[in-house]
Order: C-alpha cells, then sequence, then structure tokens
C-alpha cells in the first residue's frame, strides 16, 4: 500500500501548500509514490485517518485550532510542519506583542463576533513536530527532497548553515560589503539559495534564525549602515517574529 | 406542512481557505443563504500600523499566497500616487508582465485543478489526470509557465522579493526576458486549448443582474491600475471608492463583506472584466472568445470557466508582446520620498478589483491601513446567486443539491485568506 499523505491549514496564506501544487511536473510522479488523503485545497476527496505523513501549514490562533492540531497529531505517524506560519507563528504573531482586542477593533466593526486567541503560535507550541521546514513561503526543492527522503525513510539534507554560505557558493557578491545594504543572511538559515542578494536586495529573514545566529554582532553592524533602532526593530519582526532569536533582536523580549 | 430540510457541508474543497455554507429550505423555499468565513483573522490591517511605507508590499503579500503580485502592485501604487511618483514606462510594462504571470498561474490552477473537476464529474484534478492526462498536463504546464515569468521578473513565484516602491531591485536584461518567449508561445497554444475545451462543457443557463465592476483604461484591459467603472455607469478615480462602496460586518463570519453605498450588490472579476472591456482583449483572446461562442458579455458564473480561459490567452498574447517591446530601464527604480498624507492603490487580482488605502506621515509610518479584496466584494453577489440556484432546483436530492451549490460557490473562485479580514457548506432543509 502507498504511504497516505495529508495536508492541513492553520491561520496562513495558503502559499506554503500551493508550493505543493507548484511542483508540477513532480506533483503526477508524487501523487503516483503517495495517497493523498486529505488535501482540501486541492481535492473533495477526504479518507479517514491514521497518516503516515502530515504536512501543517499555519499558526494556532483560535481555541478550536488548538484543539484540532491535537487530533491531528493523534492521526499521524509523521507531522511536519511547513514554513514560517507553523515554524514559528507567522507575521500574524506581531499579536503578541500588542493588545489583540484593540487590533480586533481595528479591523472589525463588530468585535464581538471574532473568535480569537491573544497570540499566534507554532505548532511545536502544542504538539511534537517531527521536521520543521522553513521559509515564506518554503522551498519546493526542499520540499520535494523532504518528502523523498520520507520516502525512502532517510535523513533530509536540509542545510542549518546562514544564507551567506548560500552567497559564496553561488558567487553572489556579498550586498553589505559592496554596496553598504544592511543584510540579515549572517543569521538567516540556507535554504532559499540566496534569493535575495541575487537580486541586489539585503535578505530580509524569511528562513528564519539560522542555528545559534549572531544578532548580537549583526546589530551594531546595522546600526553602523545607518540604520535606525526603529529600523532594526522592523528588520526583525517580520515573518518570523515570533522566533525567539528574532524576538530578542528586535526588543521584543 | 412544509417539509423542512438540512444539508450540510462544514468545509469547502478545492477553494482558497477555509469557509462554509448555510442553506435552509422550508418546502420549496429558501429560507436562508449564509456564507461563512472562519479562516482565522490575522490583522493586517492592525499591524500595518507603525511599519515603514516601503514595507507595505512585502507585508501584505503574506494576505495571500494565490495572488501576493496583486498586493504588491495596489500597495506601491497606493504609495506612489501618494509621493507623486510615476514610475517611467518600462517598469510599468514588467509590473504587467509580472502580474500576467500571476494571472496566467492563478487561473490556471483555478480552471484545471480547481473548478474543471466539477464539470466532468471528478473529486480532484489528480483523480482526473487519471483519466485525461493530457489535459491536466496542459494546465499544469501552463501554470509552469506562469511561475517561470514570476521567478525571472519577481525572484520566485509564491511572495516574490524584488518588488519595491518605485520599481523593482534589480530589472532582467532584454536576454534574460527573451527565454520566456518560447515557453510563452506554447504556452499561448495550451491557452488557445483550453477556451475550446472549457467552451465544451455543459453550462446550466444562468445570469446574474447585478452591478459589474472593474478597472479600467482608455486602451488596454486594465489589470496593473486604472480607474473603476461599473456597468451602472460609475467611473471613479481609486480615491473616490469609499465614496461609493462600503464594507459590512456580518455575525459568524471573519470577513467584511461590501456593498454599494446605501445597498446593492455588485461582481468584480473575469465576468465584470470581460463584460466591459472584451473589446479591449488581444486580437487572440477575442478571436478565441468568439470560437467558443460568448458575445462582447458575459453574466454567466458557469462560464467564468471559459471567460477566465479567454483571459489566460490574453495574458500570454501579451506577455509576448510585453517581452518583444521591452527596453531595459536606465534604473531598476526611482527614489520615493514619503509625503503626509493618504494614499490610494487598485489593481485587477485575478479575482477582481484589489483595494488599498494607507495615510503616512511626513516619515513613511503607516499611521492606518485599509485592504478590500475581490472576495469581500463578491460574497454578497455570491449568496444572491446561490439563493437563486437553490430556488430553481429544489427537487434535487440533498446531495446533488449540495454539488451544485459547491459548484456555484467555486464559480466565483473565492480565495477565502483573502477575504479573511471565507466557506463550510452547510445545506440545512427544514
Ligand atoms: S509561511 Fe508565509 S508563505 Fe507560508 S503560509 Fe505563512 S505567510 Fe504564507
Ligand atoms: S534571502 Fe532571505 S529574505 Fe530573501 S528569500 Fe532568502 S531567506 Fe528569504
Amino acid at each position: 500500500m502507498k504511504p497516505t499523505l495529508a495536508v492541513w491549514k492553520f491561520a496562513s496564506c495558503d502559499g506554503c501548500q500551493l508550493t505543493i501544487l507548484d511542483l508540477e511536473d513532480d506533483l503526477l510522479a508524487l501523487t503516483g509514490a503517495i495517497e493523498i488523503s486529505d488535501f482540501r485545497e486541492a481535492t473533495s476527496a477526504v479518507v479517514e485517518g491514521p497518516y503516515d505523513l502530515s504536512l501543517v501549514e499555519g499558526s494556532i490562533t483560535t481555541p478550536h485550532d488548538a484543539e484540532r492540531i491535537q487530533e491531528i497529531r493523534r492521526n499521524s505517524k509523521a507531522l511536519i510542519t511547513i514554513g514560517a506560519c507553523a515554524t514559528s507563528g507567522g507575521i500574524q504573531a506581531l499579536r503578541n506583542f500588542a493588545d489583540v482586542d484593540e487590533f480586533t477593533r481595528v479591523v472589525y466593526a463588530s468585535p464581538q463576533y471574532i473568535s480569537t486567541l491573544a497570540t499566534s503560535t507554532p505548532i511545536s507550541d502544542h504538539v511534537s513536530v517531527d521536521f520543521e521546514l522553513r521559509g515564506c513561503p518554503i522551498d519546493k526543492r526542499q520540499l520535494l527532497e523532504l518528502v523523498s527522503a520520507f520516502l525512502i525513510g532517510r535523513k533530509p539534507r536540509i542545510p542549518t548553515t546562514s544564507v551567506c554560505t548560500e552567497c559564496k557558493r553561488r558567487g553572489v557578491v556579498c550586498v553589505t560589503v559592496a554596496h553598504g545594504t544592511p543584510c540579515l543572511g549572517p543569521v538567516t538559515q540556507a535554504g532559499c539559495g540566496a534569493l535575495c542578494p541575487a537580486y541586489n536586495r539585503g535578505c530580509f529573514g524569511c528562513f528564519g534564525p539560522m542555528e545559534s545566529p549572531n544578532t548580537s554582532s549583526l546589530i551594531p553592524l546595522l546600526r553602523r549602515l545607518g540604520r535606525s533602532d526603529t529600523d532594526v526593530e522592523r528588520l526583525f519582526s517580520t515573518f518570523n517574529a515570533g522566533s525567539e532569536p528574532f524576538r530578542k533582536a528586535a526588543g521584543h523580549g | 406542512m412544509a417539509r423542512r430540510r438540512t444539508i450540510v457541508t462544514d468545509y469547502l474543497a478545492r477553494v482558497e481557505g477555509e469557509g462554509a455554507m448555510t442553506v435552509k429550505l422550508v418546502g420549496d423555499k429558501v429560507e436562508h443563504v449564509e456564507l461563512r468565513i472562519f479562516e482565522p483573522p490575522r490583522f493586517f490591517e492592525a499591524f500595518l500600523r507603525g511599519r515603514s511605507f516601503l514595507e507595505s508590499p512585502d507585508i501584505t503579500a503574506r494576505i495571500c499566497g494565490i495572488c501576493p503580485v496583486a498586493y504588491q502592485t495596489s500597495a506601491v501604487n497606493a504609495m506612489e500616487s501618494l509621493c507623486g511618483v510615476e514610475v517611467p514606462e518600462p517598469i510599468r510594462q514588467l509590473r504587467r508582465l509580472l502580474y500576467f504571470g500571476e494571472w496566467i498561474e492563478s487561473h490556471a490552477l483555478h480552471v484545471y485543478m480547481l473548478h474543471a473537476p466539477d464539470f466532468l464529474g471528478y473529486e480532484s484534478a489528480i483523480e482526473l489526470a487519471r483519466d485525461a492526462p493530457a489535459a491536466v498536463e496542459r494546465g499544469l504546464a501552463l501554470k509552469r509557465t506562469g511561475n517561470d515569468v514570476m521567478t525571472l521578473v519577481g525572484g520566485r513565484e509564491i511572495h516574490p522579493i524584488n518588488v519595491r516602491v518605485g520599481g523593482f531591485y534589480r530589472t532582467p536584461s532584454k536576454r534574460e526576458l527573451r527565454t520566456l518567449a518560447a515557453p510563452l508561445e506554447r504556452a499561448l497554444e495550451a491557452a488557445r486549448e483550453t477556451v475550446r475545451w472549457t467552451a465544451g462543457f455543459e453550462f446550466p443557463e444562468r445570469t446574474v443582474e447585478c452591478d459589474l465592476v472593474a478597472l479600467a483604461q482608455p486602451d488596454a484591459y486594465a489589470i496593473e491600475n486604472g480607474r473603476i467603472v461599473s456597468s451602472g455607469g460609475l467611473d471613479l478615480a481609486p480615491a473616490e471608492y469609499e465614496e461609493h462602496f462600503e464594507e459590512l460586518h456580518v455575525e459568524r463570519s471573519n470577513a467584511l463583506q461590501s456593498q454599494l453605498r446605501g445597498g446593492g450588490t455588485y461582481l468584480c472579476g473575469p465576468l465584470a472584466r470581460y463584460t466591459l472591456a472584451s473589446d479591449r482583449l488581444s486580437p487572440g483572446a477575442r478571436e478565441a472568445a468568439a470560437a467558443a461562442g460568448l458575445g462582447s458579455e458575459c453574466r454567466d458564473p458557469f462560464r467564468s470557466i471559459v471567460v477566465r480561459s479567454v483571459e489566460l490567452v490574453h495574458a500570454c498574447e501579451e506577455s509576448l508582446r510585453l517581452i518583444e517591446a521591452y527596453e531595459e530601464p536606465d534604473a531598476p527604480f526611482v527614489e520615493v520620498e514619503p509625503v503626509a498624507g493618504t494614499g490610494y492603490g487598485v489593481s485587477e487580482a485575478p479575482r477582481g478589483l484589489l483595494y488599498h488605502r494607507y495615510r503616512i506621515d511626513a516619515e513613511g509610518t503607516i499611521l492606518e491601513a485599509k485592504i478590500v479584496p475581490p472576495t469581500s466584494q463578491n460574497q454578497l453577489a455570491i449568496e444572491d446567486d446561490l439563493r437563486d440556484v437553490v430556488t430553481r432546483n429544489t427537487s434535487l436530492d440533498d446531495d446533488a443539491l449540495r454539488g451544485l451549490c459547491e459548484q456555484t460557490i467555486r464559480n466565483y473562485d473565492p480565495c477565502i485568506s483573502c477575504a479573511t479580514h471565507f466557506l463550510e457548506l452547510d445545506v440545512e432543509r427544514k
């Protein structure tokens, strides 16, 4: 029997699960190797669990979702989070540093209709997670590598070094050294192939912090490049604002 | 006593995001129709306050992974118009090309992966692929070409990194763009075939009578900017939008619904664009539409799949023209200095009009943000259509009726991720 795959969505933009459909050529090959049991964006067919592999997109922001993830964990042999929302809370985790009632009043005329938690939290805050795939959005080559490794039962080859190493490998000149452009590459996990620097842009950290990131030496450099405290706070307060190293670097404690 | 029936679908499949629908029937009478959006709120308009005006394209892109370029474009339009900057023509044309990439990707996804299975009686494109591999492969190839355009111009297909207020971080060379010509030629042929394929589906006869709203440009089928026009005779600058349209917050929905101020349902998206501007489609798209039997207007939501296919032809043909005519700009972007005030930005997302408004201070800090996505604007029209479709088909059994309701909703390609600031299908017969 083919292994079964389920794709689950929590608070998110659908971009990471769209990456699965973006596999295009490889998609039909993948569906030949794997039984897609539950993937609401792509199919109305539902097969009951348990599932061999669950891919989870999005963060936990409602009491109902906090319960739903428990049930998914119970019905999944392996559970992998896909993307910054599921792995660090996503951009919607900016509410964690604000007053969510005030946020609700700003967006909705009748706040009493809205049921939401004060925080947006990663999946790993709620259940055990077997692998966290980074990125906002995830990289499709990394996704294919991860699912293939899972199918064969080997360790996935997903680097945990910084974006800087990818610039070197790709032969992209350092945007900070060459143009004085502020860049989060030194503290951001590899995986995108140094995309922004290849487009003359500083990395803005969409893959989240690398292992033991040295943010405390990057911040003075950013200041020397003319960035204000507010600029630095903003730079660390995007799609991985909820991750501990970026949260601290942004001064959110 | 009239029979009361309840039909339930908790979670609508093959739409973008999470939503549900309830239809209550007493005998042959439809008592209540409601789309419920339970996609959890993410509060973009709240946390945009305090951010730099330059951050808005990257931040708002994360509202929707299916149409990030739409968000980026409406955002840059708002900021540039406020700060008195007009980007040079080659940059505007590159923005159009990037946006066509998104239309091709999104339309191919909806036509082949999400919508066609309804007409052909399959649960998914993956199932459809077992019986009709050539069709599904054609759809995936089209989609890939859209992605290739976005990857080259935008850096990547989901949440492009190359868009900035004032232009791009890096503009492609003429030679780089030329590499897209051959795949786009093949995509154009696939798009023509898509029109022939979808035109052959069976369509129930439907017409929607509400107002249609789309962007207009004098000499183009508007995509990256324009004036807001309607079948009811409106012709507005983006800044006048809120004088004529309003958002309502209904109970049990995490989305806001739009209507014409003072009441009145309207529809934006492919049917509106086509009906208001079919004469400005590319020659090949007009030819394909005529061969498919579409007149100069189309108000049939089921035939929106044919209109999307025609727009695919247009997007491929126009992209080829843009690549041919491209001249590299002197600089990839123009510097934009912040100006205190309120900026308004619009563009035609694949699903319809996307409106942004920002108030910023002299340092460029965002003080207030308002975003109205196409699906919020279409929600009342979808409910109206649903009510009418159910009324005409009460003799169907619950399963058949539920299927027809779901298809009716998917005709609009609703994007629930966008509308949450949308669907579960729950048909209740009493
Ligand atoms: S991580 Fe980014 S791309 Fe993925 S679902 Fe969240 S917002 Fe979308
Ligand atoms: S360079 Fe940084 S911001 Fe850009 S895609 Fe890579 S990780 Fe994301």
